[in-house]
């Protein structure tokens, strides 16, 4: 499903929304009140302390965990409305720590992003071929793509996941903490490859993070969830508003206006 | 020609062999030509010897074919649902399942034989005991999943219920006399042989069967490889597909084992000794290797246990562990590590 390009186009959007968990007995709410909208060919970071709740919007959004309450709309279409063999169509997950298969080629792990549109055997078209060389050179793997994924590092096993995404050529693309086990540079790496891809196929990323200052440089918007709440708005906004002052305790790590960086408080006495 | 081709034709050859070899060997001689003139339904020279191939030998084949390939194909299909390697056709219980039928039937035989009569002695009752049994252990297991999200803990329900109906089996066989026990240690060696055409026809039905259901599954089971959050976002519907998986392994290895008895190790071990020929895990090219892999391994073990030259047999389940456990222990010190 190929985006046209029409860069206010809203791809994802929430009103009112609220998650949690909920059982027979108990409903644990996790974050009330969620309103974001993300445009195509935006880069949205996801920024929260552990346990704030991340991975339940991340997975409400996906359609993994229904929503306690609100809309989600996906290319103005309610997520809940939208039946479970089309959703891959519309959008497509980068997640860490699943046990993935790596007796594989890198071309039939990306390959497999194609499921959605092939044949009941799951044969590859001329097209679907196309577009898997396509990922593949985007992530710049296109000359390994007969190796097996075991003889990956760590960083380039993180390429070859996300180029699955990419061959799934869905308009959105979620992604749980990508940049996680990886080092200073590949962080870095895989944040700019994730920009560079938003700008030249106008697909828009929204990725769960604990790289705040790399987010706070690169990304067009962040979504930031703290104590139940969320603020959404552009890094330079949610400075303005004050909203990182108060996300670490103070005694530990600090928020630097002037570098708009966090730092970590080492005292002097 | 790709490697993977050659790889299948190599396979190909090899059933070839073990057909020829299961059909000439035997505790009676027969010249080859003759064997050959039989199959062909030409006239035999001796009328015993054509009895013997059309009557035992080629359906014993048939059988050790659709059994050995019938519990790979399970083996592998439970492997990539529960994403275990040692996880096999019995997994979930069948064999257990099956082993209690057949146990009530013969060792609770005293309590059933005013009812039944003469037939519980009879090869059909074992047969439909084995199937009840095993039919029981899928309907409760596929009652769990479509209660639990996680395969795993399906798979520790399977090996839950797996201990429980071998422990009732251990109760009957504590209170029952020693030629029930015999019969039914007999009946737990497995046993390819003695099965009449019309048992061969109900086995070849099941397999098909079982099989239209794993080729229908395949292209999930390679979505299923990049782990189940992965293949739900792309549009697999988790519990409807481990239902129909778990009803194709229940018909391949509940009619093997419903018709030869529990026969260990194959189911497991088959689709690791394909992946040390193939290395891939695309399942559209796993099945059929695995389909030849495990026709072959049951048919090398036939012969074995026919110990040519000799009068006696042994028990297939018996051979199929003694002779296969080490070549799968070499396969992998040699190669290190367990393509998975």
């Amino acid at each position: 499903m190929s985006t046209e390009l029409n860069p206010d186009k809203i791809l994802l959007s929430t009103s009112s929304l609220s998650i949690g968990y909920k059982d027979k007995r108990d409903v644990i709410s996790v974050a009330e009140a969620i309103n974001f909208e993300i445009k195509a060919g935006e880069l949205v970071a996801l920024i929260g302390i552990n346990g704030s709740g991340k991975s339940t919007l991340l997975k409400t959004i996906s359609g993994q965990i229904p929503s306690l309450s609100g809309d989600i709309k996906i290319n103005h279409q309610l997520l809940s409305e939208l039946p479970l063999k089309d959703l891959g169509a519309v959008l497509s997950l980068v997640l860490t720590n699943e046990h993935v298969s790596k007796q594989l080629t890198v071309m039939e792990l990306v390959a497999l992003g194609r499921h959605p549109y092939t044949n009941w055997l799951g044969n590859l078209s001329q097209e679907d071929l196309e577009k898997v060389n396509q990922a593949l050179s985007q992530v710049d793997l296109i000359q390994k793509k007969d190796k097996s994924c075991e003889s990956l590092s760590d960083g380039q096993f993180q390429k070859v996941l996300i180029a699955r995404a990419l061959a799934q050529d869905t308009a959105l693309i979620l992604m749980d903490e990508p940049t996680t086990h990886l080092d200073m540079f590949h962080k870095a790496y895989v944040l700019k490859l994730l920009k560079s891809i938003v700008k030249n196929s106008q697909k828009s990323i929204l990725f769960a993070s604990h790289e705040i200052n790399l987010a706070l440089q690169l990304c067009d918007k962040i979504i930031l969830i703290d104590n139940h709440k969320v603020t959404y708005g552009s890094p330079l906004e949610l400075i303005q508003k004050g909203a990182f002052d108060a996300l670490f305790p103070k005694d530990y790590i600090v928020f630097d206006e002037h570098s708009r960086t966090f730092k970590m408080k080492i005292s002097e006495d | 020609m790709s490697k993977s081709l050659l790889n299948h034709i190599l396979l190909l050859v090899l059933l070839f062999i073990g057909i020829i070899l299961s059909l000439s060997l035997g505790s009676v001689s027969i010249p080859f030509k003759e064997i050959i003139k039989s199959l062909l339904a030409l006239s035999v020279e001796n009328s015993t010897w054509d009895y013997i191939i059309v009557n035992y030998r080629l359906p014993k084949t048939i059988t050790a074919i659709l059994i050995g390939s019938g519990l790979a194909v399970s083996g592998l299909l439970m492997q990539t649902l529960f994403r275990n390697p040692l996880a096999g056709p019995y997994v979930l219980g069948l064999s257990s399942g099956a082993s209690l039928g057949v146990a009530f039937l013969i060792m609770g035989a005293g309590l059933l034989s005013g009812i039944l009569g003469e037939f519980i002695f009879s090869k059909w009752a074992i047969i439909l005991a084995a199937s009840g049994g095993s039919l029981l252990v899928m309907l409760a297991v596929l009652s769990t999943a479509q209660r639990v999200k996680d395969t795993m803990t399906l798979l520790i329900i399977g090996l839950m219920v797996a201990s429980l109906t071998s422990a009732v089996v251990s109760v009957l066989a504590y209170f029952s006399n020693s030629d029930d026990l015999q019969l039914y240690i007999f009946w737990s060696f497995g046993s390819l042989g003695n099965l009449s055409w019309q048992e061969v026809g109900i086995l070849a039905s099941c397999w098909f069967i079982g099989l239209g259901f794993a080729i229908f599954c395949l292209k999930n089971l390679n979505a299923l490889l990049l782990g189940e959050n992965y293949a739900k976002s792309m549009g697999v519907e988790l519990k409807s597909n481990r239902i129909l998986i778990i009803v194709s392994t229940s018909i391949l290895a509940g009619s093997a084992t419903a018709f030869a008895g529990p026969i260990a190790f194959v189911g497991l071990a088959v689709p690791h000794l394909v992946r040390q020929l193939i290395p891939t895990n695309d399942h559209r090219i796993l099945l059929p290797s695995v389909i030849l892999g495990g026709a072959i391994l049951m048919l090398i073990c036939d012969v074995i246990a026919q110990l040519p030259g000799n009068e006696n047999t042994l028990p297939i389940n018996a051979v199929t562990s003694i002779f296969g456990a080490p070549v799968v222990i070499w396969l992998l010190l040699r190669k290190r590590k367990l393509n998975f």
